[in-house]
């Protein structure tokens, strides 16, 4: 089978120079002042004492983290019903209904965005609607509320795709096995079906967790001006303040924090199904 | 009864997660056609944000821009991704392992990273910030997911039937294109959906690579919905219309083919 390994070279070549050096460029940024000529470069530790003992970039810092963990834990759990009970569904639809869910994720992140801001206004329809009641107006716009709301809205197609994915490729002949043998619905769910599904589960949180941590139109857009995430700060020092320096520390300080995260969310998911996948 | 109260249950869960789904979309869809600025009142039909976008050569620019850097970006990333994931899956271990790391670190990076890393890297090698440097950065993005989704069906696959095909006389091409990429078909073409989807979708890194008057939807949005301009709810119902027929097109040719294939056994 050697005859297909040379098909990965040309892509190990291109790895190198679009995602290794543009890695090692933030870290050189990083760790330099600006001003600095290659000639005379002198490395330093300045940018990030600068970020992690300012207040109020570390408390921007929590509130990214804290967000975007609510809405991967949101994700899983509005996700996962979802996509088991499409999975379950006759052929014909279930693919009625992925596609029903992949559309949106086709349209562009900023216009659904978009659309929530007129959505969740004091007088949008939300409001419009509960006030038939006699409820509210209540304030949705420019708040956390609102800003989670737009994350999950838009990163959660990943989520169910990711597990629906998992369900459909499972071997349902193990479901009749463990029926046979005296297993019920809800002992067969969680000794095979939940642990074969939680690879799909993992790289759903990959494809929810990193996106939310690091956005910037979102806060922007349902959060107003005055919310600051992670993000709109390096977008700022690299668009509005050019200091790539101080810029590049931010994102490589975010980029390791993430990584460490991720890290640990791989390893908690080699232990259960390490044996999942023991008996395939 | 039992199972009735379930089917019931799953119906609602499908039914909030349609409206959950679409009523964003259908509220776009609706403003576009008011006749008034704002986006919280409906006040009358008419078309006058379509003939606005339509006589918008910077929007129109930006929809062409978005739909050729994505088929482009679709494509190549999907053959060299799809190609990638066998190569490696037959590779040793080592260097299986040290590519899927780095492969890893587009999508463990967030996107802004990635953008910010890419503008340095083209500005360090003097490229102008256009077009190219685009699609060169929506290929760096899209072939990780490919591989990414490729590769669980490469594991689950039997190495022993690539192997027979080629015991049997197939030469290696014949082994790749009859035996191994239709096993892995659905991972291919969940990769590419995924490509296209990232690409068509992309807002961070495109923000951060382009220039020269190259923008797309994503960034032409942002800077324009600083001030209310229904004509974004025009053109996203234009694209919203454009992406309907175009997956309906890919999800219906399959049932058509299986229909045949199904006839012909």
């Amino acid at each position: 089978m050697k005859q297909f390994r040379n098909m990965a070279v040309p892509y190990i070549v291109w790895m190198a120079a679009m995602i290794v050096v543009p890695m090692l460029l933030i870290i050189l940024y990083a760790f330099t002042n600006k001003g600095n000529d290659v000639a005379t470069i002198r490395f330093s530790l300045e940018n990030f004492a600068r970020f992690f003992s300012d207040t109020v970039f570390m408390s921007v810092l929590k509130r990214s983290l804290y967000i975007a963990i609510v809405t991967t834990i949101i994700c899983i759990l509005m996700g996962y019903p979802i996509a088991y009970v499409i999975a379950n569904r006759s052929e014909k639809s279930k693919i009625f209904w992925i596609l029903l869910i992949t559309l949106p994720t086709w349209i562009n992140m900023l216009v659904r965005t978009y659309a929530w801001m007129g959505i969740l206004q004091d007088e949008g329809v939300i409001n419009g609607f509960l006030g038939l009641f006699g409820i509210g107006p209540i304030t949705m716009i420019h708040t956390t509320f609102a800003v989670v709301l737009g994350m999950v809205y838009n990163f959660i197609p990943f989520m169910i795709l990711q597990i629906y994915t998992a369900l459909t490729k499972m071997d349902k002949s193990y479901l009749e096995a463990a029926s046979d043998l005296g297993a019920n619905r809800v002992q067969s769910f969680l000794r095979i079906t939940l642990p074969l599904s939680i690879p799909g589960v993992i790289s759903g949180i990959t494809l929810v967790f990193l996106p939310a941590v690091s956005s910037f139109f979102i806060p922007k857009l349902l959060g107003g001006g005055q919310y600051v995430l992670i993000g709109n700060v390096i977008e700022t020092e690299f668009l509005t303040s050019g200091d790539w320096n101080f810029g590049s520390a931010i994102s490589l300080a975010m980029a390791v924090i993430i990584m460490i995260s991720m890290y640990i969310t791989k390893k908690v998911d080699n232990d259960p199904t390490a044996k999942g996948r023991g008996s395939n | 009864m039992k199972k009735e109260k379930k089917s019931l249950l799953s119906k609602i869960l499908l039914g909030l997660t349609a409206t959950f789904f679409y009523v964003p979309i259908l509220y776009i869809i609706l403003f576009s056609f008011n006749s008034s600025r704002s986006l919280t009142k409906f006040e009358g039909f008419s078309l006058r944000w379509y003939e606005k976008m339509f006589a918008d050569s910077t929007m129109m620019a930006a929809v062409a821009y978005t739909v050729i850097i994505a088929v482009l970006a679709t494509i190549i990333s999907t053959i060299v991704g799809t190609l990638t994931a066998i190569g490696l899956s037959k590779s040793r271990k080592l260097i299986r392992g040290m590519v899927e790391q780095v492969n890893n670190l587009p999508i463990l990076n967030p996107e802004i990273v990635t953008g910010i890393g890419l503008l340095m890297f083209f500005s360090a090698l003097g490229v102008k910030k256009g077009f190219l440097t685009l699609l060169l950065a929506h290929v760096m993005f899209c072939i990780p997911y490919v591989i990414l989704s490729v590769t669980p069906k490469l594991r689950s696959l039997d190495p022993n039937l690539a192997d027979a095909a080629l015991d049997l006389g197939a030469t290696p091409m014949q082994a790749l294109w009859k035996v191994i990429v239709p096993q892995i078909r659905p991972g291919i073409i969940s990769g590419a959906l995924i490509a296209f989807t990232m690409s068509f979708d992309d807002f961070v890194i495109s923000y951060f690579v382009t220039g020269n008057g190259v923008n797309n939807i994503s960034i032409l949005v942002y800077t324009m919905s600083k001030r209310v301009n229904p004509s974004i709810n025009a053109l996203s119902t234009l694209v919203i219309l454009l992406i309907t027929v175009a997956l309906l097109i890919v999800n219906i040719i399959p049932i058509i083919k299986e229909k045949k294939g199904r006839k012909l056994t």
